[in-house]
């Protein structure tokens, strides 16, 4: 069944500074697949620069004509950071075809728009494109970094009473975006379902240390020294999963992968400001050979006893296994030929 | 004349813009202008150089892989390291399954969506095509896209999630494979063989990659209806607006190999013009900034020695994309370079005929789908789970290295220079820089804007579509571009 034409809400999706690839995630969605996503709830793209016939002139019609109130476009999706630069002019991204700076367009537009949206932690926060000293002045809509402000300015909110609404990742997982922009579309976001930043409870609610396949071993502190072995990464290694937001771990990537099933650690991409963590992202800082970033909520000197506690009572079996690249001890079974 | 502005020149990953001046309906000259300035090079200038191997393949969306392989082997070239025979193979596998899905995406939704406009609504193929391709609606994104997700299933499992993994390593992979795994990995590529079967081919890819000559392939053709698959739909429109005779280049193809075995490369690392193989020397190559938005002293210079200072008002630039030159000359990359540079039979008798053109590109990319699939087959029971998957070594104080790999859409290469411990300088050369390179200190234009020249330009038209069609057989990546 499909939306009656009325019910119908109208998506436009930019790209200025970023790589495109939460467009490509987006394209691996499964169960259903994007496109009947959008069509449940009754989203109806205008233009989409990796998806739409319409080109140059075309393309150029359709966002005139959003300009001039001739079409309503209910959702703004902005790919990729906004680039500022140089020296705030907007020049290194001049909008193909219009003359003019892309974020002075994404500002138009952003006026035009009931819901703006940024997909991906480039839109959202300014991303990787503001690493190493940020040298093309990349920021996010709502947010530079940590610090509210953006293309937007820290004041904006939508008709409905929405900030910029945050999808983090990068890249997003496709079903972030399809869950997202459906609530949208159908009215269904409040903003109570966000968090400080902007980001759905739905994404950030959860830690992408929730259902870590490796959380045994972080129990019990039994750490990988080195990628390919298969303890906790956290202590050595950098991992985030403990502070970063998203179900990575729940809900799984292109099939059955996560970052940490893939074998290296979470950097904590759904974070603004994950970009320049200030250490190799493969590296945990330490102090006095405590890591430095500890898990979300947990106050320091119960981590340290806790921590101490359990490397003591960590089993044989997980301290073998956590630097090795595999399986090498297995839980204790009955003996062959035993009844339990 | 005319002048016509195209952009946003969509559907090509990125933001683009073409400048053409039009004489007597035909494009006189091109301009190519990549819109976009990240400073990748610059952000990665005294980071750890371990952090390459994370902001580097985030540099672009829909080569992340490419750009990961790139960056580890560069690494591991400084360090002295090479993955293990296990972490060379998934490493070939999640390239292989990237790049099909490349060719996948941009068959389906980035090229064939133009046939649908109106311009062709009196051939007789426009309902069938339009019914098919008609963009985001057409009944083959239907089956694409849910084939192509499954199967980036293998990346899911062996790398953890696509795009930008960090699974690829210098020594390895950070990841052990299973021998319960690779059957299961198997079975995705049965499900994906008959996709291919039923949508694309029409046929098992290996009687596709067996047809050796462009007769063949005419032959191979009128075997079916056009509407028996994709590919045999694509090669009826090609016939019917002459889609070979557009879009020709210079026609000097270059490859850095791709899919390493212990004894070179699947597909070949070389040089080559319609006459035949050429000595390839990657010492040779050098980028030239006299149209592009930078500041330099002028000299075209290597990568290793390379700089990217921007300037946003270089009165004589018209793009943020420098102008590689292998030699001084352009070159042509990408699915039919490669395969030329291979001595692929059918390539070879594709350009023999006219060159580097439209329709040679798009085939190109169905050769290699035909050739990928077997090929990751035998990767995964080349597979040896009990051995290991990844070795280690020291980051050198000091050091440099090369990585030089293929794109789906070409020859890409990252060069890092490391002092100190950190990276002193990391300059990097995407394929759509080769492509889509504009005009260097001898006037010598690149390989788009002289593919556009003589294009045709029917009566008020203001997208041109035969630029469309030529701007779009490259498979341009914007983002990669000018990174």
């Amino acid at each position: 069944m499909s939306m009656p034409a009325s019910n119908r809400r109208n998506l436009l999706w930019l790209q200025s500074g970023g790589c495109g690839g939460c467009t490509m995630s987006l394209l691996g969605a499964e169960g259903p697949d994007f496109l009947t996503a959008f069509e449940a709830a009754g989203i109806n793209v205008l233009w989409h620069p990796a998806l739409s016939r319409e080109t140059g002139h075309e393309a150029m019609a359709i966002i005139d004509d959003i300009l001039a109130g001739r079409i309503v476009l209910d959702i703004l999706c902005l790919e990729g950071s906004v680039m500022m630069g140089p020296n705030g002019s907007g020049k290194f991204h001049m909008m193909a075809g219009s003359g003019k700076p892309m974020k002075d367009m994404i500002d138009a537009l952003a006026q035009q728009a009931k819901h703006v949206v940024g997909v991906g932690s480039c839109a959202a926060f300014g991303g990787i494109t503001m690493a190493g000293g940020n040298p093309g002045e990349a920021c996010g809509l709502g947010y530079e970094g940590r610090t509210k402000g953006g293309l937007l300015g820290d004041d904006y909110i939508d008709q409905s009473g929405l900030p910029v609404v945050n999808i983090p990742g990068c890249p997003v997982h496709p079903d972030w975006v399809t869950e997202t922009l459906s609530q949208l579309a159908l009215g269904l976001m409040a903003p109570d379902h966000l968090d400080g930043y902007g980001r759905p409870h739905a994404i950030s609610g959860t830690l992408v240390h929730h259902g870590c396949a490796r959380n045994e071993f972080y129990e019990y502190k039994a750490s990988a020294e080195k990628l390919c072995q298969i303890g906790c990464m956290m202590e050595n290694l950098g991992c985030k999963g403990t502070q970063a937001a998203g179900d990575c771990n729940k809900r799984s990537w292109n099939g059955s992968g996560s970052c940490i099933s893939g074998g290296y650690p979470c950097i904590a991409c759904t974070e603004p400001g994950f970009e320049e963590p200030g250490h190799s992202f493969v590296e945990t800082p330490k102090i006095a050979g405590i890591p430095v970033g500890l898990p979300t909520d947990m106050p320091k000197a119960w981590f340290i006893a806790l921590a101490s506690l359990s490397k003591a009572a960590t089993p044989p079996r997980l301290r073998k296994n956590a630097t090795a690249d595999r399986i090498r001890v297995y839980p204790q079974r009955p003996k062959k030929g035993k009844n339990t | 004349m005319s002048r016509l502005v195209v952009g946003p020149f969509n559907r090509v990953e990125g933001d683009l813009e073409v400048r053409l001046e039009v004489v007597a309906d035909r494009v006189k000259t091109a301009h190519v202008v990549s819109p976009l300035y990240r400073g990748f090079e610059e952000m990665l200038k005294g980071k750890d150089p371990r952090d390459g191997l994370v902001i580097s393949p985030r540099i672009c969306g829909i080569c992340s892989i490419s750009q990961s392989i790139a960056a580890a082997e560069a690494l591991g070239a400084a360090q002295g390291l090479v993955p293990v025979p296990n972490g060379q193979l998934v490493s070939n596998i999640v390239h292989a399954v990237e790049n099909i899905a490349d060719h996948l995406t941009h068959f389906y939704m980035f090229f064939m969506p133009d046939f649908t406009r109106d311009i062709y609504r009196d051939q007789p193929w426009f309902a069938d095509i339009t019914t098919r391709f008609a963009a985001m609606t057409g009944s083959a994104v239907q089956d694409m896209l849910p084939a192509r997700a499954e199967f980036i299933h293998i990346v899911g499992l062996l790398a953890g999630k696509w795009p930008h993994t960090l699974a690829l390593q210098p020594g390895g992979v950070t990841r052990v494979v299973s021998p319960s795994e690779i059957q299961r990995l198997l079975a995705i590529l049965t499900a994906f063989r008959r996709f291919l079967q039923r949508h694309v081919f029409g046929c098992e890819p290996e009687a596709f990659s067996a047809i050796k000559s462009v007769a063949a392939l005419d032959a191979w053709a009128d075997k079916q209806p056009a509407t028996s698959g994709d590919l045999r739909r694509f090669l009826q429109v090609s016939r019917s607006l002459d889609l070979d005779r557009l879009g020709r280049a210079t026609d000097r193809f270059l490859g850095f190999g791709a899919y390493r075995h212990p004894n070179g490369h699947l597909f070949a690392r070389g040089l080559a013009d319609i006459s035949g193989p050429l000595q390839l020397n990657t010492g040779l190559i050098t980028e030239d900034i006299s149209s592009a938005w930078m500041q330099g002293n002028g000299q075209p210079l290597h990568p290793f020695e390379g700089e990217t200072t921007p300037d946003a008002d270089m009165a004589d630039g018209y793009t943020w994309c420098k102008a590689p030159r292998l030699e001084g000359q352009v070159a042509e990359v990408g699915a039919l370079a490669r395969q030329v540079v291979t001595g692929n039979p059918l390539a070879l008798d594709m350009v023999a005929q006219h060159g580097g053109n439209v329709a040679a590109r798009i085939v190109a990319r169905f050769i290699e789908v035909a050739l990928l699939v077997p090929s990751i087959e035998g990767w995964l029971r080349d597979i040896s789970p009990p051995d290991p998957f990844m070795q280690h070594a020291d980051m050198p104080d000091q050091g440099q290295g090369a990585g030089l790999v293929e794109a789906a859409r070409g020859a890409l290469g990252h060069w890092i220079r490391i002092k100190d411990g950190k990276i002193a300088n990391y300059q990097i050369i995407a394929p759509t820089t080769w492509n889509f390179s504009p005009r260097d200190h001898t006037g010598q234009a690149g390989p788009l804007e002289i593919a556009l020249q003589g294009a045709p330009v029917r009566a008020g038209e203001t997208d041109p579509v035969s630029v469309q069609h030529i701007v779009r057989s490259f498979d341009p990546c914007m983002v990669c571009t000018v990174h």
